[in-house]
């Protein structure tokens, strides 16, 4: 075992077989003996760190964040090779375990204080944020977080730490200043007395270096990796010679399989369940009470699936029994309706006085937009492998939030968390549904049912979009009173429920008088984040709106905008690059139209320009132009990927995505009945990276929310037709 | 027992006559980089060959295939392990994310162009829609399909 020192928040040491560790400490003396076992491999075991120098002098860079097609992985390890100067070429990536240890205190903090950290580290307020972060079990990849927080904050400062203290054993070593030590490829250079050697020479003399209290970190113009075009993801070759492992691909010794069925109302618990026939059927182990459903084990998931459907069950009464999207809908608009009437709608944001100029104002144009429930519906179906045995629970998957994960399993089962083992895997999608812990406890109370076997629980496609947590439905309405050259002069908004982020609703749009408010109406219906959460709904609603009184005064759309948004710079000149991009001038065949659409989420800003052909009366998305503004895209070409990705996701909510609910119930089941864009209705789609140099924002959920909007105003351009309801319906 | 000839091997199974494809070749096979996704035949994840031609395996009894030669993902490296053409256009595009959907489009591709060997965009629209990227990797695929026909 290694010797370990400590310094104010860096740690580094050796591990055996004579490499390097090196990392951030999340608090000194915080590092606990239990978590090495989480980690030992062959010849090395790791510490609480973020980066390992192995004896061949290749490099693991340990990340905390899961993969479900984002790239941050890749990104992470991006970030730290390039500041440790190491052979991208030997870099090998290694997902941390579900330890508290590695709960993500700078996820925490960027939701408490964006923004306004002075430097890079300051070890009292991290230590503060790991106590915030342990206590509510954060892991979480989310909130398109990985690159700007532990990237920028973790990956990066162990890199460069590594670096330097590496370069301060060689200058030891060789005896010389460190200033003339350069390092390239997980080499060290003495130029002057034409010396190198590898990095892992020098392992032991880092391990024994005071090192810097701050890591000095490269300005862009050093960067090797970050920022470089050319640099592949680590994940893609595994994931086109059918090798990379999901965890539907998970496979135990005598595992078995199950697959389940839950209420098909949300909450109704079983009141009996006939499981006779299903038992006697081939390869049928067990028919397993959930409470909330049920479950059938079995030699194959063939098996089990066709013995789950000769089960018969019944579920209690429900006072949502009756529950439809309509009386849903209806109950929004009476209780926003009585919100207005008792004065007691929930202030959001307001600014001067939006409801006396509204009163007074002569030219106020008014709108109700909706937008209904959606399913994540990801390519993967949950599922989750559980193993009961000895008083542990050990479980395998996708998870967005494998510490959560851990604390809900020894939350649910009454066990210790030292006691419940989380393995990780790739994710077949995430998108927010893979932030849930309901599928976990699913296949652990299966498992708890068959003690001593692995169990795995795979759904069907069915039961994935018939128990989600949904994107809610929301209705949203508008006053806005116009001055005289056009202009709002104050902006009335009432929505229905909030969630997070907090500024979803609010618009960068210079307007004196606003006044933003919601009223909580409550269903059944599980809530669940859904790429870019309530920003999905909101720009939909305030780019549609801000489009309305562009018409209503004549004015170009973008003209418009451009005009409100004199004192916003930064949004200025993305609006400005993509009119440019796009071609705004130029003249469209008949039937043929353009929207605009920008809309700055988790600090990114990005503005869509769409172009809609439907000069046949059907519609046609032909075109989308996109420019991003990040701050910095540290993986141009993954970047890109997110923003492609994220606009065929919203257009595939704003074409087709309707989860409509009928006695309690969701309606859909299967991708026949709960569409999406593919190969022939994708659009082209071309996108501009901005690099501002701004803080870094994020990248997977950014590009979701400006595409409803730009679709509709293309609509609107191309036929007078104003959609305020998604998804779109041409009549 | 049912007799299957998989990547040009012949495997004997012992599982019941309506038993789909996918589950066969994922469970019994342990060749798991076929993909179960909707289990009716509308996503294309779980896309392998029958004799040379694509076919959803979630739809397809296994009793149905009656000696006739199937290739999954696992297969179509050729022997010294080299990536086929698709894949390798797959890299260099950078085209997966999740990754998930992935083996079901690549089959699909693999497919397209030995039908086609040039297939233009609506050629490519008509193969590969019935194939899903959640992710909606869809424009990297398709240049994807170009560059491997060009090579």
């Amino acid at each position: 075992m290694s010797k370990l020192t400590r310094r104010a928040f860096l740690t580094a040491g050796l591990i055996v077989g004579g490499g390097l560790i090196v990392g951030v400490a999340i608090r000194p003396g915080h590092r606990t003996p239990k978590l090495a076992k989480f980690m030992e491999h062959n010849d090395e075991v790791l510490v609480n760190a973020w980066v390992k120098l192995l004896p061949d002098n290749s490099v693991t860079v340990i990340v905390s964040h899961a993969e479900m097609g984002q790239g941050a992985q890749s990104a992470l390890a991006i970030m730290l090779a390039d500041e440790m100067d190491v052979d991208w070429d030997s870099v090998t990536i290694e997902e941390a375990p579900a330890h508290d240890e590695y709960a993500n205190f700078h996820m925490a903090r960027e939701f408490l204080l964006p923004g306004k950290m002075p430097g890079f580290v300051n070890q009292t307020i991290n230590g503060v944020f790991l106590t915030i972060s342990k206590s509510i079990a954060l892991q979480v990849t989310g909130g398109s977080f990985s690159v700007r927080s532990t990237g920028e904050r973790g990956m990066r400062v162990a890199g460069a730490a590594a670096r330097e203290l590496l370069v301060q054993a060689a200058a030891q070593e060789w005896q010389v200043a460190a200033s003339e030590i350069r390092a390239e490829k997980s080499y060290l250079y003495h130029d002057g007395s034409n010396r190198t050697a590898p990095y892992i020479k020098f392992a032991k003399m880092a391990a024994e270096q005071q090192g810097p209290e701050f890591p000095t970190l490269k300005t862009p113009e050093q960067f090797n990796l970050m920022g470089n075009e050319d640099i592949q993801r680590l994940d893609i070759p595994e994931k086109v010679d059918g090798t990379a492992k999901f965890g539907i691909d998970v496979v135990l010794p005598s595992m078995k399989y199950a697959t389940v069925k839950t209420s098909p109302v949300f909450g109704s618990k079983v009141d009996s369940i006939d499981g006779a026939a299903a038992e006697n059927m081939q390869g049928v182990i067990k028919v397993v009470n959930l409470g909330d459903g049920v479950g059938v084990i079995a030699d194959s998931y063939w098996q089990a699936k066709k013995a789950i459907a000769a089960v018969t069950v019944t579920y209690s009464a429900s006072e949502w029994d009756n529950t439809s999207s309509q009386s849903i809908m209806a109950q929004f608009r009476l209780d926003m309706d009585q919100a207005v009437t008792n004065g007691d709608e929930e202030e959001d944001f307001s600014e001067g006085n939006a409801r006396n100029v509204i009163q007074a104002a002569t030219h106020v144009i008014t709108a109700e937009y909706s937008v209904p429930y959606l399913a994540h519906v990801t390519m993967e179906p949950m599922n989750s492998t559980a193993w009961v045995k000895d008083g542990e629970i050990e479980v395998w998957g996708g998870t967005q939030n494998p510490l959560g994960v851990k604390a809900a399993i020894a939350d649910y089962f009454d066990i210790a968390a030292e006691n419940v083992v989380v393995n990780n895997v790739y994710l077949g999608g995430g998108f927010g549904r893979r932030a849930m812990t309901d599928y976990p406890i699913q296949a652990v109370k299966l498992a708890n049912a068959l003690p001593g076997v692995p169990v795995k629980m795979i759904w069907s496609r069915e039961e994935d979009v018939q128990h989600d947590f949904y994107r809610p439905a929301i209705v949203s309405r508008f006053k806005a009173a116009l001055g005289n050259s056009g202009l709002p002069i104050a902006w009335e908004n009432q929505y229905v429920d909030k969630h997070e982020p907090k500024e979803a609703p609010y618009i960068p749009y210079q307007v004196d008088n606003q006044f933003v408010h919601y009223t909580e109406s409550l269903t059944h219906i599980p809530f669940g984040a859904w790429r870019s959460v309530d920003h999905s709904q909101h720009a939909f609603f305030t780019e549609s709106f801000i489009d309305e009184l562009a018409h209503a005064a004549n004015q170009d759309a973008l003209y418009y905008r451009r005009k409100l948004l004199q004192s916003e710079p930064r949004y200025l000149k993305v609006l400005d690059a993509v009119a440019n991009m796009s071609d705004w001038e130029r003249p469209l065949p008949d039937g043929w139209g353009r929207g605009i659409a920008i809309h700055g989420s988790f600090n990114s800003i990005v503005a869509e320009v769409v172009e809609v052909d439907m000069s046949e009366g059907s519609l046609r998305v032909n075109k989308v132009f996109c420019v991003a503004d990040a701050g910095f895209a540290y993986c141009p070409n993954a970047f890109r990927a997110q923003m492609e990705s994220g606009i065929i996701f919203g257009l595939s909510a704003a074409l087709h995505g309707e989860i409509t609910i009928k006695n309690g119930a969701v309606m859909q089941s299967n991708l026949h009945d709960y569409k999406m864009v593919r190969m022939d209705t994708a659009p082209d789609i071309y996108v501009e990276i901005i690099n501002s140099g701004e803080r870094t924002g994020g990248a997977g959920e950014p590009g979701t929310p400006p595409i409803a909007p730009a679709l509709t105003n293309a609509i609107f351009a191309a036929t007078g037709n104003r959609i305020r309801d998604l998804p779109v319906k041409i009549s | 027992m049912i007799e299957l000839k998989v990547n040009d091997q012949i495997q004997q199974v012992d599982v019941a006559a309506d038993t789909p494809l996918l589950w066969v070749i994922r469970e019994q096979l342990n060749l798991v980089g076929t993909k179960f996704g909707c289990g009716m035949a509308q996503c294309g994840a779980c896309t392998v060959h029958l004799n040379g031609q694509p076919i959803r395996s979630c739809v397809m009894p296994v009793s149905a295939i009656a000696g006739r030669a199937i290739t999954t993902i696992e297969g179509i490296a050729d022997d010294s392990g080299q990536l086929s053409k698709v894949q390798q256009a797959w890299i260099d595009e950078q085209v997966p994310q999740c990754g998930y959907c992935q083996s079901g489009q690549i089959m699909s591709a693999v497919a397209l162009l030995k039908s086609n060997p040039n297939p233009s965009d609506s050629d490519i629209d008509a193969a590969m829609s019935g194939n899903v990227c959640r992710c909606g990797m869809y424009g990297r695929i398709k240049q994807a399909i170009k560059n491997a026909a060009s090579v």
